[in-house]
C-alpha cells in the first residue's frame, strides 16, 4: 500500500435531491401537455374545414363565467396550500372546499353548454369536423377536470374527517400542481376554441 | 496492476428466503413491486414476443423466397407484416429496454428501488396486457362469428385504411387499444426512470458523476414523455373516428389522411431514438470495461445524447417526402435529418476513442458491441442517403428502406442488446453465459444478418416495393430474395442457440461472483443476483467509476475528474 495519504475534507455536506413527487408530477404534466398539443394542433388545423354546419360562429358562446370560476380556483388552491403550510386548518378546509366548488361549477357549466349544443343546436361529435374536434378537445380537458375533482374531493373528504394536517402539505402540494396545470390548459383551450376558432 | 488482489467489500447476503410452493412463488412474482423482478419480467415478456415476431418474419421470408409462391395467402401476409412490426417495436424493443433500465438504473445510482415501485408494476402489467390484447385479435378480431383475424393495416396504419369502411370487424381496434394501453405503461415507466435518476441518486453522485447508462436512460425517458403522447392522442382520435363517428381522418367529411401521417411520425421517428439511445447506453458501459479505459469524452457523450433527443423531435416528415410537401418543408426536414448525424457521429468517435490504445478483451459482450459499431455506422450512412429528398422519392416504400431500418434495429439495437445480455446476465442470475456458445451465437447471427440485410438493399434499388405479397419472375429480384431468406436460417439458428444458452447457463453456467468483468459501476459491488434491498449500506461515490476508486485507492479517479 502506498504511504501517501490524501486528506479529503470530511465535512458532512447536505445531500439534497429534487423531490420525487414534484419531479414525477412535472413529468406527468409534460406527457399530458404533449397529448393536449396534438389535440390543439388538430383543432387549429381543422378550423373552417367543416363541409357542413353548424359553424363555431353560429353556435359557440363565450363561457366567461365558467372561465372565471376555473381560473380563480387556481388562486384559491394556492391560498389553501399556504394556509395548510402555516398550519391554519380551518382556513385550509374552507379554501379547499371553495376550490372544489369552483371546479364543480365549471364542469356543470361545460355540461350545460354541451346540452345546449346537442339538443338546441344539433351539434354532435359526428355532425362535422368542428363537432369532432370541439368535443374531443373540450372533452379531453373536461375529463382532466373530472379526474382533478375526484382527487380534490378525496382530499376534501379526508380534510373534513380531520386527517389532513400540516405534515401533509407536501403531498397536497403535488396534487395542487396538477390542478394548476388543468387550469393553465383551459387558458389555451379557451384561446383556441373561443377566440381564434370563432 | 494489483487489481486482482483487491476484493470488493460486498454486502453480506441474508440467508435465502424459505422456498415456498410454486403457487406462492407465482404469487410473489405477480404481486411484486421490486425493480429487479419487474425488470426480469419485462425482459422475459419481450423474449417471448421476440420469438413470436421472429416466426412472423420467417413466414414472410418463406413466402418471398421465390416468385409466385403460395406459402400464405395475401391476407395472411398483410397480417404478418403488421403484427411483426407492431410486435417488434412495442412488445419487444420497448419492454426489453425498459427491463434493462428497470433492473440496472437503481443499481447503478446506488438506490434501493425505483422512485415509484407500484407505478412500476402497473406499467409492466399495462405492457403485458397490451401485448395480450394485440394477440387476442387472432381469436377475436372478427368478433365471435368470424374465425378471427389479426390487424392487417401495417404498423403505421395509414388513414383511410383504418376507417370503418376499409377495416371491418375489430382487428384494427385491438391494434389501437393494444398501443394505447402499452403507451400508458410506457409513459408510466418513463416518469419512473426520470424521477429515479433525478431524485434517488446515492450520496456524492452528482449528475456529472452519474454512469452514462443512467444518463442516456434519463434522456430516453424524457423523450418517451414527449413522443409516446402524440401516438396516444392519435389513437384516441382514431377510436373517436371508428366508434363515435368522428371525422379526424375521414377525407369524405373534410378530414385529412395526411395529418394521421404527421401524428404517427411525430411519434414514429423519435421512437427510433427512444430505442437506440438505450442501445448507446449499453455500448457506453461495455466498451470502456472491455477496453480497460474510462469512457472517452464523457461530457460530450451526454451533450450529444441530449442533442440527439432535441433534434430527433424535428425530423419526422422525412418519412413523408413523397406526399408532396413544399420545397421549404422538404429542405427543412432534409437539413434536420442530416444534422442529427452529427451528434451520432460524435458518439461513434467517442467509442472509437475509448478503444484507441486500450487493452481490448474480445469477450462476447465486446464483440457484439464491435458488430454494433460497424453496422450502426452503415445504417447511418444509408440513413443519410434516404435523408436526401430526391433519393427518397426514388426509394421510398421500397425494400431499400426496409433494409435500412432493419440495419438500425437489428444491426444496431439488437446487437447492442445481445451484448448487454452477455454482460449483465451474470449480475442478474449469478452465473456466466457460456462463452463458446456466445461466440457461435455472434458469428451465426452476424453471417445471417449480413446475408439478409446487406442483400435486401439490392432488390430495393431494383424497384421491389415493400409489403408486396409476391412478385413475378424476370425482374431481377428472385436471386436476391433467395439469399435474403437463406440469411434468416442463420439468424433463427443463432437466436435458438442464444435461448439455449440462456436456459443452460441458468442451471449449469460458471458461478459469476460479484464482479466477473472487473467493472467500475455500482451494480458490480453488490452480490449476483443482488439482494432485494440492493445495498446493505447506502453507497457513496466520489467519481464516475466508484469501483475503480475502491480497487485502486492509490490512484483514484476523483483526483482527476
Amino acid at each position: 500500500m502506498s504511504t501517501m495519504s490524501v486528506a479529503i475534507p470530511e465535512v458532512e455536506r447536505p445531500w439534497i435531491l429534487p423531490s420525487k413527487g414534484r419531479v414525477g408530477m412535472f413529468s406527468l404534466i409534460t406527457a399530458e401537455s404533449a397529448i393536449f398539443t396534438i389535440f390543439v394542433v388538430a383543432y387549429i388545423f381543422y378550423i373552417g374545414k367543416s363541409l357542413t354546419g353548424p359553424t363555431p360562429q353560429q353556435v359557440l358562446r363565450l363561457p366567461i363565467f365558467n372561465t372565471i370560476c376555473l381560473l380563480s380556483s387556481s388562486l384559491t388552491i394556492h391560498l389553501a396550500m399556504r394556509a395548510l403550510e402555516s398550519g391554519n386548518n380551518a382556513r385550509f378546509k374552507l379554501l379547499w372546499f371553495l376550490t372544489f366548488a369552483l371546479g364543480s361549477i365549471f364542469i356543470v357549466g361545460t355540461g350545460r353548454e354541451w346540452h345546449h349544443l346537442i339538443y338546441d343546436e344539433g351539434l354532435t361529435i359526428s355532425t362535422n369536423l368542428f363537432g369532432t374536434t370541439y368535443y374531443s378537445l373540450v372533452g379531453l380537458h373536461a375529463f382532466h377536470v373530472t379526474v382533478g375533482l375526484v382527487a380534490l374531493g378525496t382530499v376534501l373528504a379526508l380534510a373534513l374527517a380531520g386527517k389532513v394536517k400540516q405534515e401533509h402539505a407536501y403531498q397536497t402540494g403535488v396534487l395542487s400542481l396538477y390542478w394548476h396545470f388543468v387550469d393553465a390548459v383551459w387558458v389555451v383551450v379557451f384561446t383556441v376554441v373561443y377566440l381564434i376558432g370563432r | 496492476m494489483a487489481s486482482d488482489a483487491v476484493t470488493i467489500p460486498s454486502s453480506t447476503r441474508l440467508p435465502q428466503e424459505a422456498e415456498g410452493t410454486w403457487l406462492e412463488t407465482l404469487h410473489g412474482w405477480v404481486t411484486t413491486v421490486d425493480h429487479k423482478r419487474l425488470g426480469l419480467m419485462y425482459i422475459g415478456l419481450a423474449l417471448v414476443f421476440l420469438l413470436i415476431g421472429g416466426v412472423e418474419a420467417t413466414i414472410m421470408r418463406i413466402q418471398l423466397a421465390v416468385p409466385h409462391a403460395h406459402f400464405v395467402s395475401p391476407q395472411v401476409f398483410n397480417r404478418m407484416f403488421t403484427m411483426h412490426g407492431t410486435t417488434m417495436i412495442f412488445f419487444v424493443a420497448m419492454p426489453i429496454l425498459f427491463g434493462f433500465a428497470n433492473y440496472l438504473v437503481p443499481l447503478m445510482i446506488g438506490a434501493r428501488d425505483m422512485a415509484f415501485p407500484r407505478l412500476n408494476a402497473w406499467s409492466f402489467w399495462m405492457a403485458a396486457f397490451g401485448g395480450l390484447l394485440l394477440y387476442f385479435s387472432f381469436i377475436g378480431g372478427d368478433g365471435l362469428y368470424g374465425a378471427g383475424s389479426a390487424p392487417d393495416v401495417g404498423w403505421w396504419a395509414y388513414a383511410p385504411l383504418t376507417s370503418p369502411a376499409f377495416s371491418k370487424g375489430h382487428s384494427t381496434d385491438y391494434w389501437t387499444i393494444a398501443l394505447l394501453v402499452s403507451g400508458f405503461g410506457s409513459i408510466g415507466t418513463a416518469i419512473n426512470i426520470l424521477t429515479t435518476t433525478l431524485s434517488m441518486r446515492c450520496r456524492g453522485m452528482t449528475l456529472g458523476k452519474m454512469p452514462l447508462f443512467a444518463w442516456l436512460n434519463l434522456v430516453m425517458s424524457g423523450m418517451v414523455l414527449i413522443v409516446i403522447s402524440p401516438l396516444t392522442a392519435a389513437q384516441i382520435m382514431l377510436m373517436i373516428d371508428r366508434y363515435l363517428g368522428g371525422h379526424f381522418f375521414d377525407t369524405q367529411a373534410g378530414g385529412s389522411a395526411t395529418i394521421w401521417m404527421h401524428f404517427f411520425w411525430i411519434f414514429g421517428h423519435p421512437e427510433v431514438y427512444v430505442l437506440v439511445i438505450p442501445a448507446f447506453a449499453f455500448v457506453s458501459e461495455i466498451v470502456p470495461v472491455f477496453s480497460r479505459k474510462a469512457i472517452f469524452g464523457y461530457p460530450v457523450m451526454v451533450a450529444a445524447t441530449v442533442g440527439i433527443g432535441f433534434i430527433s423531435m424535428s425530423v419526422w416528415a422525412h418519412h413523408m417526402f413523397t406526399i408532396g410537401m413544399t420545397s421549404y418543408g422538404n429542405a427543412f426536414f432534409v437539413a434536420t435529418t442530416m444534422a442529427i448525424s452529427v451528434p451520432t457521429g460524435i458518439k461513434i468517435f467517442n467509442w472509437l476513442g475509448t478503444m484507441w490504445g486500450g487493452k481490448i478483451r474480445y469477450a462476447t459482450p465486446m464483440v457484439f458491441c464491435l458488430g454494433f459499431l460497424f453496422q450502426f455506422l452503415i445504417a447511418g450512412l444509408t440513413g443519410i442517403m434516404l435523408a436526401a429528398a430526391p433519393w427518397d422519392w426514388q426509394l421510398s416504400g421500397s425494400y431499400f428502406v426496409v433494409a435500412h431500418f432493419h440495419y438500425v434495429i437489428v444491426g444496431g439495437i439488437l446487437f447492442a442488446l445481445f451484448g448487454a445480455f452477455y454482460y449483465w446476465y451474470p449480475k442478474m442470475t449469478g452465473r456466466m453465459l457460456d462463452e463458446v456458445l456466445g461466440k457461435w451465437h455472434f458469428w451465426l447471427f452476424l453471417i445471417g444478418f449480413h446475408l439478409t440485410f446487406d442483400f435486401m438493399h439490392i432488390p430495393g434499388i431494383l424497384g421491389m416495393p415493400r409489403r408486396i405479397y409476391t412478385y413475378e419472375p424476370g425482374r431481377g429480384w428472385e436471386g436476391w430474395n433467395m439469399i435474403v431468406t437463406i440469411g434468416v436460417i442463420f439468424q433463427a439458428a443463432a437466436v435458438l442457440l442464444f435461448v439455449a444458452n440462456l436456459v443452460r447457463s441458468y442451471f449449469k453456467g460458471a458461478p459469476a461472483g460479484n464482479d466477473p468483468w472487473d467493472a467500475w459501476t455500482l451494480e458490480w459491488s453488490t452480490s449476483s443476483p443482488p439482494p432485494a434491498y440492493n445495498f446493505a449500506v447506502p453507497p457513496e461515490v466520489k467519481s464516475r467509476r466508484p469501483l475503480w476508486d475502491l480497487k485502486h485507492p492509490e490512484d483514484p479517479d476523483w483526483k482527476y475528474e
